[in-house]
């Protein structure tokens, strides 16, 4: 057993990054909300020259058939960044269910980062984000594949998620679901993992320097706590995480049920790292002009993505209890 | 990155499991906080000690087999799972051999370890002083300089299975000028002697589990310092992070006690009543959560890593999971829950696990500046 990344998988990590620091994310997102997708679509190139677009793709279909675990790794990094667009959707999701399903005449433009990808998924992924700016629209409903258009956009809370209802237009071909599934409520988990982990940077940074009474206030053990409690969920939700894409890359029967309880855990703690976020910065952190609005609704508009808490947790509930039921 | 266990682990993990579902008594033993109970754990030690069980991570020659780490978590879950006796003398066994290990001589770990490993020798801690709680560094008990050793006075408390123990150990303060944590000297010493007085401490459960220890210019040779006089706090350092960390609470207890609660679960649950339903979900997915998380320490330290301030992370996540998940447990057994039994039992044990071993506000006190580097302030 040797549960930790590899030195390889940590410098792919690092690389990207580099990249995204460099990058000015919170400019890139601001432009996105407001449908101006030029820095976003150049960052997105630059992803790809990394492999990131690749890395679920099949290699027949140009792509580098990564594991789950380095899936993980580089979503956790883009969350950590809140980088724009259809993380989940195009780099996840999409190309498993894609190879999967046998539908592969898109999979070479996904790979390459040529085109982007998104998805609907009835009924827990009921609008497709991005669908404006995506190459490749696809939904799933009654276990079928069809593509569809955009209707009117939706506001989300997380502004950078740009939503639509779908209008589905034809049939592709019979969908294979569960792989695409987990796949994508894992790198859903892995881009919640990611802001939380930064809005507890943010929170402690903001923390050290901020003076109140004649003190830093991360020097009172009020905010020591608060911080605290954060780091520990993150810290426990993180080899949840890791393990259900060890679960994926394995084909555990268990696979499902370790992803949902990884969303779980991964959704609870980014949620309270956002929650205490917030209330370390105080007011600043309540306007839009401070960045951490960005990674606030971004963890508040995932958290109920790809399946809501409750019902993650019943499909842990049910697995556990089937399971025992058989043994 | 994989979970997978090779061949000798497995192998190893085989023979306990076989081993445990061949001896584990089938009629439970008396509470080792009562003289009965007591001698029951202590024949048990000795039963797992003659399968080189009872403590598989030491070298060979102290009655361990030299098991990885991994492979101790491994024996832990299967101890747990089942449902195999308490440790009596997990005092020692988890606290004090790691000091050993680290800090004694090897007359000291020739001496001590083999007679802990078969539990002919149970140890009590004896941290707490009635004005040293969570600040130990204020304890007020001396080490005074005699021919040959030391006279220790002054009072211990809170001092687990120091009513039935045959020896403790902990810090006295050996250099009257000093201040907080200079001139401490770590030290075991006999609980059996003349000048030490131990008087039971009935705890929220009835049961004796731990008591106060007087001690009144009682003799203790140079040979029963562990380490270098002065030198105490660094030593004791060593099983502070050791109670926190990994040792003290091992993924397979709470494992075994969250699959349990699924059992109950199915059993009594009511699947309508959804807000139990998730925390019985959540319990489960805790459990997991610190099993993994204990694999990535596991790799870690096998990979020449420290376990450092993560040991207060570790204490303060399974802290709250063991009470949560007792607690799920009465909420499930409804107006049974107040009726005496395993599950009650271990709600009020679990109710002291936010306070041992440093409580969680001072867990989040070391979390806050040593992992995430914000300043120091007043305690």
């Amino acid at each position: 057993m040797r549960f930790t990344l590899s030195p390889e998988q940590r410098d792919f990590a690092a690389s990207i990054d580099d990249l995204l620091a460099a990058a000015d994310t919170p400019s890139v997102v601001r432009a996105w909300s407001h449908g101006e997708h030029e820095q976003g679509l150049r960052l997105w190139r630059q992803l790809a020259d990394l492999g990131v677009t690749g890395l679920a793709v099949p290699e027949e279909h140009g792509g580098l058939d990564a594991s789950a675990v380095d899936l993980t790794v580089a979503v956790e990094v883009l969350g950590r960044h809140a980088v724009p667009g259809p993380v989940v959707e195009s780099l996840a999701a999409l190309p498993v269910l894609l190879a999967d399903s046998g539908a592969t005449r898109w999979l070479p433009g996904l790979a390459s980062g040529g085109s982007l990808g998104t998805l609907a998924w009835s009924p827990h992924v009921p609008y497709a984000v991005d669908a404006d700016v995506a190459d490749v629209r696809v939904c799933v409903s009654d276990g079928v594949l069809r593509e569809f258009g955009p209707m009117a956009p939706l506001s989300s809370v997380d502004a950078s998620r740009r939503l639509s209802a779908v209008d589905v237009r034809g049939e592709i071909c019979p969908a294979r679901t569960d792989r695409a599934w987990s796949f994508g409520v894992l790198a859903c988990a892995a881009q919640l993992l990611g802001a939380g982990r930064r809005l507890l940077d943010m929170s402690v940074e903001y923390a050290t320097q901020r003076s109140q009474y004649g003190n830093p206030i991360g020097g009172y053990q009020a905010i020591k706590h608060l911080l605290a409690d954060v780091v520990t969920q993150l810290e426990l939700a993180r080899p949840l995480l890791y393990g259900a894409a060890v679960s994926l890359d394995t084909a555990s029967p268990n696979a499902a049920r370790d992803v949902s309880a990884a969303r779980v855990a991964c959704a609870d703690a980014a949620y309270l790292a956002a929650r205490t976020a917030l209330q370390v910065h105080g007011a600043i952190g309540y306007t839009a002009e401070h960045d951490l609005s960005l990674w606030l609704t971004k963890v508040r508009a995932l958290r109920s993505a790809w399946g809501t808490q409750a019902w993650h947790r019943a499909q842990v509930l049910a697995a556990l209890t089937t399971e025992r039921g058989a043994a | 990155m994989d979970l997978d266990l090779d061949r000798h682990a497995l192998d190893f993990r085989a023979e306990v499991r076989a081993w445990l579902a061949e001896n584990v008594p089938d009629k439970p033993l008396a509470s080792f906080d009562t003289a009965a109970g007591f001698e029951q754990h202590r024949e048990w030690e000795k039963r797992l000690a003659d399968a080189q069980l009872s403590v598989v991570s030491w070298p060979e020659e102290f009655g361990g087999r030299d098991a990885s780490l991994l492979e101790w978590v491994l024996f832990e879950e299967e101890y747990y799972a089942a449902r195999a006796p308490a440790r009596v003398n997990q005092n020692g066994i988890f606290m004090l051999a790691p000091t050993l290990f680290a800090h004694g001589t090897p007359e000291q770990q020739r001496r001590i370890l083999p007679a802990m490993a078969r539990s002919e020798q149970v140890w009590a801690q004896a941290w707490s002083e009635p004005e040293a709680g969570s600040d130990i560094a204020a304890l007020r008990s001396t080490a005074t300089r005699t021919e040959g050793g030391w006279l220790l006075s002054g009072q211990k408390t809170w001092s687990s299975r120091a009513a039935f123990a045959d020896a403790a150990f902990g810090l006295f303060r050996s250099d009257p000028g000093s201040e907080r944590h200079r001139g401490l000297t770590y030290l075991m010493f006999d609980l059996r002697v003349d000048g030490v007085q131990v008087r039971p401490i009935p705890q929220l459960d009835g049961e004796t589990g731990f008591a106060e220890i007087f001690l009144d210019n009682v003799f203790v040779p140079d040979s029963d310092v562990i380490g270098e006089p002065g030198n105490g706090w660094r030593v004791a350092m060593t099983t502070a992070n050791n109670e926190r960390g990994l040792s003290l609470r091992s993924p397979g207890r709470f494992l075994a006690a969250a699959d349990r609660l699924l059992d109950l679960w199915r059993r009594e649950g009511d699947p309508s009543d959804t807000a139990l339903a998730e925390r019985v979900t959540d319990a489960w997915i805790g459990a997991r959560a610190y099993q993994l998380y204990t694999f990535e320490t596991v790799t870690r330290l096998s990979e020449g890593g420290q376990l450092g301030p993560e040991s207060s992370v570790n204490k303060l996540f399974w802290s709250r999971l063991d009470l949560e998940l007792h607690e799920t447990v009465l909420d499930i057994l409804g107006s049974g829950a107040e009726l005496r039994g395993d599950w009650l039992d271990g709600w009020l044990f679990s109710l002291a696990g936010p306070i041992y071993g440093g409580t969680d506000q001072i867990q989040r006190n070391t979390i806050a500046e040593r992992l995430l580097g914000l300043p120091r302030g007043p305690r």
